[in-house]
């Protein structure tokens, strides 16, 4: 049984105007001991997927579809059911550190609020030093201010947090953006190591297929609400299928490669807004592979070699 | 200007007039200030001034309403009903000028205490302080006796004692928009200080200096009732305050005069009302992005 | 084109945020600016540009040292592109105003439509009458950038810093807008100037690269050499972790980057440094001086 398990899930928000689709028909797994890693632009609906799990989204937003947490399906859990499931069973390191520390809190209370209010340990302060300590605070750090600390510290703390009740599934929002690439590689190797040691299982999202391709086991694609490519993710960022993934994993071009000198890879355009998103493919407008069938016909993922899979008219069959 | 500027211009004020009419607060505020206006332009063209002439009064004295003297009479027989219309001009001009002085003043020292640094911020920052911490009524009771009983001159010492609280605000305002990295690019384009304070920080700090002005007319208002209450005005406009203070001092509260008493004092609060929903309106819809900054 | 002598920006007496710099960018030349927060690359690009003044040394443009009295002519010359096109545009102005800015602040004479026309299309918005009424936030991160670009391209300059130009956008839009930096130095000939903390935007789009760490360039060189063969171990641990598979190991420093107040003495590296000789930690290390050779400001490799 997999620890994480989406079936065809599909978010939509209730718009002034109009619905906005911003996840469709989403399929993925993620086994305990494992990594995911979820690579995607802005509008394409991944942060959207991982508040599904915690059941974080608004009232109004319509979700179909199956999301599994070992094999309990969150979206129709008992409210408190899924206040316990919360935090104890799966937490989520959210986006922009510095904006989700409560600034006038110390940041060993802020660890010790999760804990205290699922009675996890007797003990909540030490539980708290050991946490800072997993994550490379000195623990008498405990009761300094979200501010005192480095960009690196406070995303630190996050992960912290986020461990604070051992949960068995950890969802990181682009842990690393604005941060600096030494203590980017600090935070992806703690986050390694954590998954490692105590065999949690994690799903990592990000825009960098740099940074998932080298620390994911697996990884798939979004774009538009729906997910393009899946596979191993080393082969997925080496050898791409999806031409948007080989577009994306272009923009971060590898050094020492001459064919990526004065040679920047990038899309035209810009990713399209869930709102207004285009017939057919939803890549075509800006696929430089596009057909003429792009426009009309949409394809489902497909088989492109072993353990992998693209929806791309040009894949497979 | 070109064609450009002036295509936007329209294009502007017309989007602003459909979303302004869709504002059901706003347009009820815009409807109240309109008839008020509207009397205060038309009132002394349609009343003559015989209406304040004691001795063409013909009503009695302290008399209810009645169907040709609407809210009664005063002391010396006058309409209350005309000399309220009257005073609506002398009331709204006084208002209206004061805000517009003390929001002159409150706004550029405020922009240019925030843009500049060092001595000539400091210098600004005190006179703006001195001017908070002082108490206004003695301060206006101070000027106006010092300049005389008038209505320039009450519109001067409104303006002047009310300007501060402006300047502070626009000041704070004007410290955080600064920061900002558009700031930074005019520089680096090489735009001068009034360069960067007028195409800049004045656009952004607008919809602050339209909230604050809603409020300051309130203010405004209130003082100029209270001083000419004071019988620091001209003592021949019959402004709202100036009417209430005849009120009291004729004793028409022990008489249970009540037309003459309340009708200026409810005249105030509605005028300042129609000014705070209509600013309100405006607030709501001049920032493009449609949200509060 | 423009350099810098020995340059130092101190803040407050105790914040060396640049230390000692030699630097310069000759004509049609894209060098990149690289280093991680706090090096300094953003003080000493706003220097460049004449928005700090220098605590030490000087600012060189085509030879000659600035003239803080005539910066307004200057900055015709040498233009800037902020990091967030978002926060760079006022959100009262509409995208004419934006670029119009400059044409007015100086008082450029022609037809002003036209000029800002040119300038949109020359920065890839076309077609440019499209673009005139709207307001930033109804673009996209790409679309403002672009028009951040089309402000500085219309006074013309010889010069463009840009901090950076694409961190903030979505990474497939990225490599239009280094396209279209390429593109302005092929067709205008514009030198440039990019600050970024991407190792792999400058092995895309620069010709030369220099290295920062806390307040000095610590190796300088042709982007190919510097990056394929670094010799500083400041540069050798960046370049290590940069996500890529079949790696050789990765050297990831310990603890945060320090505190430009407080800057070791000795090689400013030393504490960091995972092959420190003891040297190192008294030995004062010569500011780099540029020229087109690879150069690093360490012992093992310059004793």
């Amino acid at each position: 049984m997999s620890l994480l398990e989406f079936r065809d899930v599909s978010v939509t928000y209730r718009g002034a105007d109009a619905d906005v689709p911003a996840v469709r028909g989403v399929s993925l797994s993620l086994d305990a001991g494992r990594t995911l890693g979820v690579a995607g632009e802005s509008g394409c609906g991944k942060s959207t997927l991982a508040s599904t799990v915690l059941r974080l989204l608004p009232e109004s937003t319509k979700v179909t579809g199956e999301v599994l947490l070992n094999g309990e399906d969150i979206l129709t859990m008992k409210w408190g059911k899924l206040r316990a499931v919360r935090w104890s069973e799966a937490a989520i390191v959210f986006q922009g550190a510095l904006h989700s520390l409560n600034p006038v809190q110390s940041i060993g209370k802020q660890i010790a609020e999760p804990i205290s209010l699922h009675k996890t340990s007797k003990n909540p302060n030490k539980r708290v030093g050991e946490l800072l300590e997993q994550v490379g605070i000195p623990a008498s750090r405990a009761d300094a201010y979200p501010h005192q600390l480095s960009g690196g510290q406070r995303q630190r703390v996050m992960i912290a947090m986020a461990l604070a009740c051992a949960p068995s599934l950890i969802i990181a929002d682009e842990p690393t953006t604005a941060l600096d690439v030494m203590v980017q590689a600090q935070v992806l190797d703690l986050l390694s190591g954590l998954v490692r040691d105590l065999d949690m299982g994690m799903m990592l999202i990000s825009h960098d297929l740099g940074i998932l391709g080298t620390s994911c086991d697996d990884l798939a694609v979004m774009y538009a609400g729906r997910i393009v490519e899946t596979g191993p993710a080393v082969e997925v960022f080496d050898r791409p299928e999806h031409p948007y993934t080989q577009a994306l994993a272009g923009a971060f071009p590898r050094i020492g490669d001459p064919q990526a000198r004065y040679r920047p890879i990038g899309l035209p355009g810009d990713p399209p807004y869930p709102g207004d998103i285009p017939t057919g493919c939803s890549f075509h407008p800006r696929c430089p592979a596009a057909l003429t069938e792009c426009s009309s016909v949409s394809v489902e993922l497909r088989d492109a070699g072993p353990g992998r899979r693209a929806a791309c008219i040009r894949v497979g069959s | 200007m070109s064609s450009v500027a002036t295509q936007r211009r329209r294009l502007a004020a017309g989007h602003f007039w459909r979303r302004f009419r869709k504002d059901r607060a706003g347009m009820a505020g815009l409807v109240i200030l309109a008839v008020f206006i509207l009397t205060a332009i038309f009132g002394p063209l349609l009343i003559s001034p015989d209406a304040l002439d004691v001795t063409k009064a013909d009503g009695d004295r302290f008399d209810s309403p009645s169907p040709s003297y609407p809210l009664g009479t005063d002391e010396a027989g006058r309409s209350i009903l005309l000399m309220l219309a009257l005073g609506t001009r002398i009331s709204l001009t006084v208002g209206l000028a004061a805000t517009f002085v003390a929001m002159v003043i409150g706004t550029s020292v405020g922009i240019m205490a925030g843009h500049f640094r060092g001595l000539s911020s400091h210098a600004l920052v005190g006179v703006t302080d001195w001017f908070l911490v002082i108490p206004f009524l003695p301060l206006a009771i101070v000027l106006a006796t010092v300049l005389g009983p008038s209505t320039l001159n009450l519109i001067i010492v409104i303006g002047v004692t009310s300007w501060a609280s402006t300047a502070r605000l626009i000041r704070a305002q004007t410290l955080s928009i600064e920061g900002r990295p558009y700031i930074e690019r005019s520089k680096a384009l090489g735009a001068g200080n009034w360069h960067q304070m007028s195409r800049h920080v004045l656009p952004n700090v607008f919809p602050l200096v339209l909230a604050n002005t809603t409020l300051t007319v309130a203010i405004v208002i209130l003082s100029e009732t209270t001083l000419s209450f004071l019988g620091l005005g001209d003592p021949l406009a019959p402004s709202w305050g100036a009417l209430l203070d005849r009120a009291f001092s004729t004793g028409a509260v022990s008489q249970g005069a009540w037309w003459y008493v309340l009708p200026p004092g409810i005249c105030v609060v509605l005028v300042v009302l129609a000014f705070t929903l209509v600013g309100r309106a405006m607030e709501r819809i001049v920032d493009p992005r449609g949200a509060a900054t | 084109m423009i350099g810098a002598r020995d340059l130092s920006v101190v803040f407050g007496g105790r914040v060396r945020a640049v230390d000692g710099v030699d630097l310069e960018v000759d004509a049609g030349e894209i060098v990149a600016l690289v280093g991680e927060s706090g090096c300094g690359k953003t003080t000493l690009a706003r220097t460049l540009l004449g928005l700090e003044k220098p605590t030490g040394g000087q600012v060189l443009f085509e030879g000659q040292p600035l003239d803080y009295r005539a910066l307004k002519a200057y900055r015709r010359q040498v233009q800037l592109v902020l990091q967030d096109p978002l926060g760079a545009l006022n959100p009262r102005h509409t995208v004419y105003d934006a670029v119009a800015e400059g044409l007015r602040i100086h008082k450029v004479p022609g037809d002003e439509q036209q000029l800002v026309a040119d300038a949109l299309s020359r920065a890839g918005l076309r077609p440019p009458e499209r673009f005139f009424l709207r307001y930033p936030h109804e673009l996209s991160g790409g679309q403002r950038q672009r028009v951040v670009i089309a402000g500085a391209l219309v006074l013309q300059p010889r010069v463009l810093i840009a901090d950076e130009p694409v961190s903030s956008l979505d990474a497939s839009v990225r490599g239009e807008i280094l396209r279209l930096l390429l593109s302005l130095r092929e067709e205008l000939g514009l030198t440039v100037l990019v600050v970024t903390h991407d190792l792999g935007l400058a092995w895309n789009i620069a010709d030369r690269i220099a290295v920062m760490y806390l307040g000095r360039i610590v190796e300088v060189g042709p982007t190919a050499e510097v990056l394929s063969d670094p010799q500083h171990p400041y540069t050798q641990a960046l370049l290590s972790v940069v996500p890529d598979i079949g790696h050789t190991e990765q050297i990831v420093l310990t603890g945060e980057p320090p505190d430009p107040a407080r800057i070791p003495g000795g090689c400013r590296f030393h504490p960091r440094c995972p092959v420190v000789m003891e040297e190192c930690r008294s030995a004062t290390l010569p500011i780099l001086t540029v020229e087109g050779v690879h150069r690093a400001a360490c012992l093992r490799t310059n004793p």
